[in-house]
């Protein structure tokens, strides 16, 4: 869907993005993923031509986009800001609407639409003809969010989107906006500098460093088996927490010992997507039962503590 | 003497010439502000773009705008003439500063991320301009507008030196004229124009983002619609144009007194004193009210008209001075009327143009006069007190001055304190009455009309011989203001309508009555 191919951009001395290249499959989540001044931004910039790369060239459905142009390209793109960058001007329906006004909708389709993503974002009705200024920062993303999402591009383009929000905002926006269906049909390139952002929205990190790549990958790889020094100390920090996050249960299945012993009618199911972080989690929320059910095609596994545990570390042991 | 006439009545017998002048101020106002907007507003917009054009545009908008309003309208006079083109010019060119820099700087305050967020939803340059960059900035361009509007409201009462019009007829008439409801007929309408003007472009300002769309538009509207109040003034050729100074036009010994006395029918702007001979000569204009003993008469190569029906009363000069300092030091007297019968009208006409044309300092012409007439002494530097001497401000009156402080200098023991400059007749005896200035040099007919406002018929009866209305004034001045008239010092500086030397004798024309006679002929 989208390919990178040997980019970079000078700008006056400085090499921003020394010779990259990357592919984004359709409906994938591809994280940028690095320090400040890495590049991660320039790199997302290049991909909607808002910075032009001194070399090489970047194709979308084999379309070159140096062929297009640049505004009829964009309006092909979602785009979020770190920043937000509502129009204090417009209200709230009207940011929504931005590019389905350039794309001439008519106004029902329009109205239906704004109304449907308000919705959707957990947006008051009572939004509707407010001003930007009169949200919080939460709420103006949450705008932000939809505004991208408004004329159903196939692709977003996310710089930092929850960069600017405290903490507790961040991990409900964060939250509401990855259970969107859009989220998983989407082609979503992100970029963070949040590690643990990283992990919970992607699909494959790519890891950058001085402005170049250092690894592509999925989570699990870019933990367990790490290209270089400079990706294993890059997540030494947060290490065990983001091994459970990026530890799915159908990962472990085949360490999960069988037992059948108990009846599982009195415990909860889980999903093979779970991960063992988020298994964790509703272990020690369920302490009375302490255990939990999982299913994969007819056979039925039962995970308590210690069998979670025990799979987890034969499971590294494996890598 | 006459009853005063009150501020109100004063309007309502010229409410039409009010109403014309507020016309025209308006109009002058809106009509350079609209080009400013058209250049400024672009300009601001292009320099936000280019740093480098910025700095450069910037700083020349600034210098513009330090010149003094007068000297602007007297740059543009060369270059332009006079009327409204030169006007418009100067006002348009302070508009500018502030709507150049008010674009500049909204433009550039816009948030670079919501600029970038256009950029990146698919507007194209020009949306991102019209639909975010422009109505962002739009408050800190009206801010700018605003600035521009009052400026231009107070700086537009100065067309009327330049023959534009506007509310500043009034104001310099009445200056001139010693005429306070004048003054106030004019300088209040200014005032509330400027007032209105700034209270209705805050209003606009404080408008919610909602209705900012609707004054988007109405804006220019409206500024264009105010613009289109100045009609411009149509000068047309083959006829002859008289430019009056706002004083000439107001007084009954003045313009008044031409249509009265002698039917004169002429097409006629309002100018400024400053610029009228040299708009005569540069055959702007045909027909001017000048004083008959400036010196630019010969360095222009203009004569005097005969008033042949004398409606011009006498202005002989003489030392105005306050009693109570003749009591004090009664040695002043004798030397201030030293020169009296020294100067005629040729000579002072001469030591006018010695000032005005070939640029002399006044005190050099003075010093010259007094050698060449073995009236100079050296100074004696005495210490017996201080004499304050004021003048009007033109070259004549600071030849008088020079001469005057010379002679006190030379003669008394007195010390000399000059306050040159004082605007006019009005500003003049106003700090003479007040203890602010001891004496100043005054012409009988001024002290006759302008400050004892004679009655018409006292005027015509006075009108006949110099020495009547000498003695007229003399004796009201001493009686009403103690206030003592020395020996007339021997010219008179009557007002006097000139014409350029050639087209005098081109057209036969050598007093108003065959003036009136050739106009009356050509209109059949």
């Amino acid at each position: 869907m989208i390919e990178v191919k040997n980019i970079s951009k000078k700008f006056k001395q400085q090499t921003a993005v020394d010779n990259i290249s990357f592919s984004v499959d359709e409906g994938e989540n591809f994280v940028l993923l690095g320090t400040s001044g890495c590049g991660k931004t320039t790199t997302l910039k290049m991909i909607n031509r808002l910075i032009e790369p001194t070399t090489g060239e970047i194709f979308i459905n084999q379309k070159n986009i140096q062929e297009q142009d640049a505004a009829t390209l964009r309006r092909h793109m979602g785009y979020v800001l770190q920043n937000i960058g509502l129009f204090p001007h417009y209200t709230v329906a009207e940011n929504i609407a931005v590019v389905p006004n350039l794309f001439k909708w008519d106004k029902e389709r329009n109205k239906t639409r704004v109304f449907e993503l308000m919705e959707k974002l957990h947006l008051s009705k009572d939004y509707y003809n407010a001003f930007p200024g009169e949200l919080s920062g939460g709420q103006q993303q949450r705008v932000g969010l939809a505004r991208a999402l408004a004329a159903d591009a196939d692709i977003l383009l996310m710089d930092e989107p929850f960069g600017g929000l405290d903490p507790i905002t961040r991990t409900h926006v964060r939250d509401d906006f990855k259970n969107l269906e859009e989220f998983k049909k989407k082609t979503i390139v992100l970029v963070t500098h949040d590690v643990q952002e990283a992990f919970e929205l992607a699909d494959k990190i790519c890891l950058m460093d001085k402005g170049k790549i250092i690894q592509t990958g999925t989570p699990a790889e870019l933990l367990f088996k790490p290209a270089n020094d400079f990706v294993r100390q890059f997540f030494d920090d947060q290490r065990l927490q983001l091994e459970y996050k990026s530890v799915t249960i159908g990962m472990l299945w085949k360490f999960i010992k069988d037992d059948t012993s108990t009846n599982n009618n009195s415990l909860k199911e889980i999903s093979t997507d779970n991960n063992v972080w988020q298994v964790l989690e509703l272990l020690s929320i369920n302490d009375k039962a302490n255990a939990l059910f999982v299913r994969k095609g007819e056979a039925i596994k039962k995970i308590d503590h210690a069998s979670l545990m025990k799979a987890f570390i034969d499971y590294k042991k494996a890598n | 003497m006459e009853q005063q006439q009150s501020l109100w009545d004063f309007i309502v017998q010229q409410r039409g010439k009010l109403l014309d002048q507020t016309i025209a101020h308006v109009g002058l106002t809106f009509i350079s502000l609209l080009f400013a907007v058209l250049i400024g507003l672009p300009l601001g917009i292009f320099i936000a773009r280019r740093q480098k054009a910025a700095a450069i545009v910037l700083n020349i908008a600034g210098v513009l705008q330090t010149i003094p309003s007068i000297a602007l309208l007297g740059f543009m006079i060369p270059l332009l003439g006079i009327g409204p083109l030169p006007a418009i010019t100067a006002l348009f060119l302070y508009a500018l500063l502030p709507i150049i820099r008010n674009a500049y700087t909204g433009i550039k305050e816009v948030n670079p991320s919501i600029t970038e967020a256009a950029t990146a939803m698919g507007f194209s340059k020009w949306q991102t301009l019209t639909k975010v960059e422009l109505p962002l900035a739009f408050p800190v361009i009206l801010a700018g507008i605003r600035t521009a509007t009052v400026i231009n409201v107070g700086v537009a009462t100065l067309a009327a030196y330049i023959a534009a019009g506007g509310l500043g007829e009034f104001i310099f008439g009445g200056i001139s004229l010693n005429n306070t409801n004048m003054i106030l007929a004019g300088a209040i309408p200014a005032a509330l124009l400027a007032i209105v003007f700034d209270f209705l472009l805050s209003r606009l300002q404080k408008l919610n983002l909602k209705k900012l769309r609707i004054t988007v538009w109405l804006l220019p509207a409206i500024i264009l619609l105010l613009s289109s109040f100045y009609v411009l003034p149509s000068f047309e050729k083959n006829k002859l144009l008289a430019g009056f100074t706002p004083e000439f036009m107001g007084r009954q010994d003045g313009y008044l007194g031409l249509t009265s006395t002698y039917k004169l029918k002429i097409k006629n702007v309002v100018i400024s004193d400053a610029v009228m001979y040299k708009a005569a000569y540069e055959k702007k204009l045909d027909v001017i009210s000048g004083y008959s003993t400036d010196g630019r008469l010969k360095a222009f190569d203009l004569i005097v008209l005969n008033d042949d029906k004398k409606i011009f009363p006498p202005y002989y000069a003489a030392p105005l001075i306050r009693n109570e300092v003749l009591q004090q030091y009664p040695e002043i007297s004798p030397v201030l009327n030293m020169l009296s019968g020294k100067i005629n009208d040729s000579i002072m006409t001469e030591l006018n143009y010695e000032v005005d044309y070939l640029k002399q300092s006044p005190e050099k012409v003075a010093r010259n006069f007094l050698i060449k007439n073995n009236l100079y002494k050296k100074a004696r530097n005495g210490n017996k007190g201080t004499i304050r001497l004021g003048s009007k401000i033109f070259g004549e009156q600071y030849i008088l001055i020079n001469m005057y402080s010379m002679l006190i200098r030379g003669n008394t023991d007195l010390k000399v304190d000059t306050k040159t400059g004082l605007g006019g007749t009005k500003i003049c005896f106003d700090a003479l009455t007040n203890n602010q200035i001891d004496m100043y040099p005054e012409y009988t007919g001024t002290g006759l009309l302008a400050i004892l406002n004679a009655s018409p018929e006292m005027v015509k009866h006075l009108t006949q011989s110099k020495d009547s209305v000498y003695a007229y004034v003399s004796n009201q001045f001493k009686q009403k203001y103690n206030l003592v008239w020395l020996k007339p010092i021997g010219f008179n500086n009557a007002y006097a309508l000139m014409m350029r030397r050639a087209q005098s004798y081109e057209l036969g024309i050598h007093s108003i009555t065959e003036l009136t006679n050739y106009i009356d002929k050509k209109e059949k």
